[in-house]
């Protein structure tokens, strides 16, 4: 029973959410439920809502939510500032990463670890190096970067890398991630694939957003969703971002019109 | 100044006191000739030093205050209320109880040592206007190293620091070099002979911990031929309902091809008026640098200045200011080129927080017939808030074609997309914004010695606590 419970409740689920952006809705009853261990994409031509619906979920503050709800593991997530719902779990990699100058990729990635222990606990130093390491080398990240500053004067791949370095230490339930694919070229591509694969697994579930079917050759999806006009118009397995690839995103167009 | 009167005339044996700890070395409250004999008889000084502290107090009064360019709120402060004069003996009066608890959890979160904690909290008040010094003191003296205060310094060795004493920062430069050349009291005297490089940072801490006391330490730092020396100069204090005066006079020597480096953290309480005039002359190819960090406090004017006398001299001044609500941080820099090849570099850094205001005033002068002058001057100030203030003030005088300046100047925002970012990453949005100025000072506080980076950083953070939401 209590396991029955806990797969019931081991979801991002995203119910009939409304988003708007000033007075202008994106967002239109979009409804979405990704269990742990499952990855799922997100597909769509430009301006469709794919980032806002990222933005939302991590609690953009220019991101109003009109209605509908988001739950982590059961539990409502919207009343919560950003930083709660990331130490609830809930990882975004950006699209457009911010550089933070001054602040150190090791230092950064302290405080946010801090920040989730009990009040007068510290990290053990050697033992986060050691972690620290061990992802920098996976994501075949140079060990020097560990002193540069948060995304100041990276490469568009090095800044990437970064997203992935910090969701590998963060260690969170679901993960949500913007166009990582974007601004890469296909060795960067390959190692960031290579780095969200390793992280894949049953504790982890994963929201891949992107507008081109070319990172799902590299981080294969459970399940495919096409969004248009802030609404899920078709949903499939991994071989809808070859089929939308084939047919191009004025099908989609169809489509959403004859769903309407 | 009544007041004074009364207490200048008790005998100053401690024996016919009513309450000899407390008042042995007490002067009273308000300033006059009375006060100024008092100081000299109490520290047993010389006649020359008596004199200069009565021509000083006739400089001091004599002088407009300096509202013409600087805050009126300078006005407010009530000299009479002033204790000009205040020693060892001093028993505190109060006791760890009655410390607010802001107070304590300010301690706490400091870091601060347990048995420190009651000194800054004027539960135990040891040493006021007398700096207390460390152990380096005795290890430094074998390489003659002369370490006093500046009573002491004054006393035994004349032949070393009257010669520098009130030269590189005369009594008439401004109102309150004046007044503190008047009733100065602490600091520290240092010479370091020839060659001789100081491995240790030199320490003293002066802090206030006495209500309505004013603090006037005198520092001179002599670094002769080829020598190095570091001072390190911090300040805590606890909070105080009434205003409180701290106005000290430091002047550095750096000999020829001599290195001094000074530097401060202070953290004022928000009643504090710091007035401070600092300044070094550098002879040829001698290094002086000064790293000033000031949080806290009513009102900072403080503004590091460096003589550049001797070819390739070279000057340095980094700060760092962070003024909070209803304080004023008004700090700069002067670099005085008076030698060919002599180059400055100043970096200022300030943070506006809330009603917070920051100033920089910047001077550089180089004359026409110098040749091979540099100066670089960066000023980057960051508001937190949309009520901050920034003001900027170079004032910059280049003359002759040899010569080459560099200013940049820079106001910026904690952005909204940053605090989002790393709240993304489980940082709250106060831990985001101190990460965030600490991230903006970084490329200062990384050049200071640890200790002082790592309490900067501690008291950002805890300055910053209060700025969101």
């Amino acid at each position: 029973m209590i396991d029955f419970f806990n797969k019931m409740t081991a979801t991002l689920e995203i119910q009939n959410l409304n988003v708007s952006i000033g007075e202008k809705p994106i967002l239109k009853d979009f409804s979405l439920t990704i269990p742990k261990g499952e990855v799922h994409a997100i597909m769509g031509p430009n301006g469709t809502g794919k980032s806002t619906l990222a933005k939302a979920l991590a609690g953009h503050p220019d991101y109003e939510i009109t209605s509908g709800d988001a739950l982590i593991d059961g539990e409502s997530i919207l009343e919560m500032e950003p930083d709660e719902r990331s130490r609830e779990g809930l990882f975004m990699a950006f699209q457009y990463p911010i550089e933070i100058p001054g602040v150190t990729i090791a230092n950064f990635i302290r405080a946010a670890l801090n920040g989730r222990l009990p009040e007068g606990e510290e990290l053990n130093a050697p033992a986060y190096y050691r972690s620290l390491y061990e992802k920098m080398d996976m994501l075949k990240i140079d060990r020097k970067f560990t002193s540069r500053f948060v995304n100041d004067g990276f490469s568009g791949g090095e800044k990437k890398r970064c997203e992935i370095l910090q969701m590998a230490m963060l260690d969170p339930k679901y993960a949500i991630l913007d166009e990582t694919d974007s601004g890469l070229d296909i060795d960067a591509l390959k190692v960031v694939a290579d780095g969200v694969n390793s992280l894949r697994g049953e504790n982890l579930g994963v929201l891949v957003i992107t507008h081109y079917q070319r990172l799902l050759e590299y981080i294969v999806p459970d399940h495919v969703h096409v969004l248009y006009d802030g609404r899920i118009v078709k949903s499939g397995d991994k071989d809808l971002a070859l089929e939308l690839e084939e047919k191009g995103y004025d099908w989609v167009k169809e489509l959403a019109e004859t769903a309407a | 100044m009544t007041t004074t009167t009364t207490q200048i005339e008790i005998d100053r044996d401690k024996g016919d006191f009513q309450y000899p700890e407390q008042h042995k070395y007490d002067a009273g409250t308000g300033l006059s000739e009375k006060t100024i004999d008092y100081i000299c008889d109490v520290k047993g000084e010389d006649d020359w030093i008596r004199s200069f502290r009565k021509r000083a107090l006739k400089v001091f009064e004599s002088k407009p205050m300096p509202t013409h360019w600087a805050t009126k709120d300078l006005e407010n402060i009530d000299f009479d209320k002033i204790r000009y004069y205040l020693a060892d003996g001093q028993r505190a009066s109060r006791s760890w109880e009655d410390v607010p608890d802001d107070v304590k959890e300010t301690f706490e979160r400091l870091g601060i040592p347990e048995n420190e904690r009651k000194f800054l909290a004027g539960v135990e008040a040891q040493f006021d206007s007398e700096a207390a010094y460390s152990n380096i003191k005795d290890a430094v003296a074998k390489d003659g190293v002369i370490f006093v205060g500046s009573t002491e310094g004054l006393l035994k060795h004349p032949d070393i620091f009257r010669k520098w004493f009130g030269k590189v920062i005369p009594t008439g430069d401004n109102k309150f070099s004046a007044l503190n050349s008047a009733v100065f009291s602490g600091g520290s005297f240092i010479y370091v002979p020839p060659g001789v490089k100081v491995s240790h940072p030199l320490q003293a801490y002066f802090r206030i911990n006495a209500e309505n006391f004013g603090q006037f330490e005198r520092t001179l730092i002599i670094a002769d031929e080829g020598s190095e020396v570091t001072y390190m100069e911090g300040c805590t204090a606890p909070k105080f309902d009434t205003a409180t005066l701290h106005s000290a006079v430091v002047e550095l020597v750096a000999m020829p091809g001599a290195k001094i480096e000074y530097i401060t953290v202070q953290n004022w309480a928000s009643n504090v008026y710091n007035l401070v005039t600092k300044r070094a002359l550098a002879h040829e190819n001698s290094v002086v640098k000064w790293i000033d960090c000031n949080i806290g406090s009513r009102l900072t004017m403080k503004y590091p200045g460096v003589v550049l006398k001797g070819r390739k001299a070279r000057g340095e001044v980094l700060s760092i200011a962070l003024a909070n609500d209803d304080q004023h941080q008004d700090t700069g820099a002067k670099m005085i080129h008076a030698a060919d090849e002599t180059t400055s570099n100043v970096i200022s850094k300030s943070i506006s927080v809330g009603e917070g205001r920051s100033t920089y005033r910047g001077q550089v002068h180089m004359p026409k017939h110098l040749k091979g002058c540099k100066n670089n001057t960066e000023c980057d100030a960051l508001l937190i808030n949309s009520n901050s203030r920034t003001d900027t003030y170079p004032a910059i005088t280049v003359r002759g074609d040899d010569n080459s300046v560099q200013h940049e100047a820079s106001v910026s925002k904690v952005s909204a997309e940053q605090i989002f970012y790393m709240q993304q990453r489980g940082l709250s949005e106060g831990e985001a914004m101190s990460l965030s100025v600490n991230g903006f000072v970084n490329d200062l506080t990384r050049q200071f010695p640890m200790e002082y980076s790592v309490e900067l950083k501690r008291l950002i953070e805890l300055e910053m606590e209060g700025s969101v939401g």
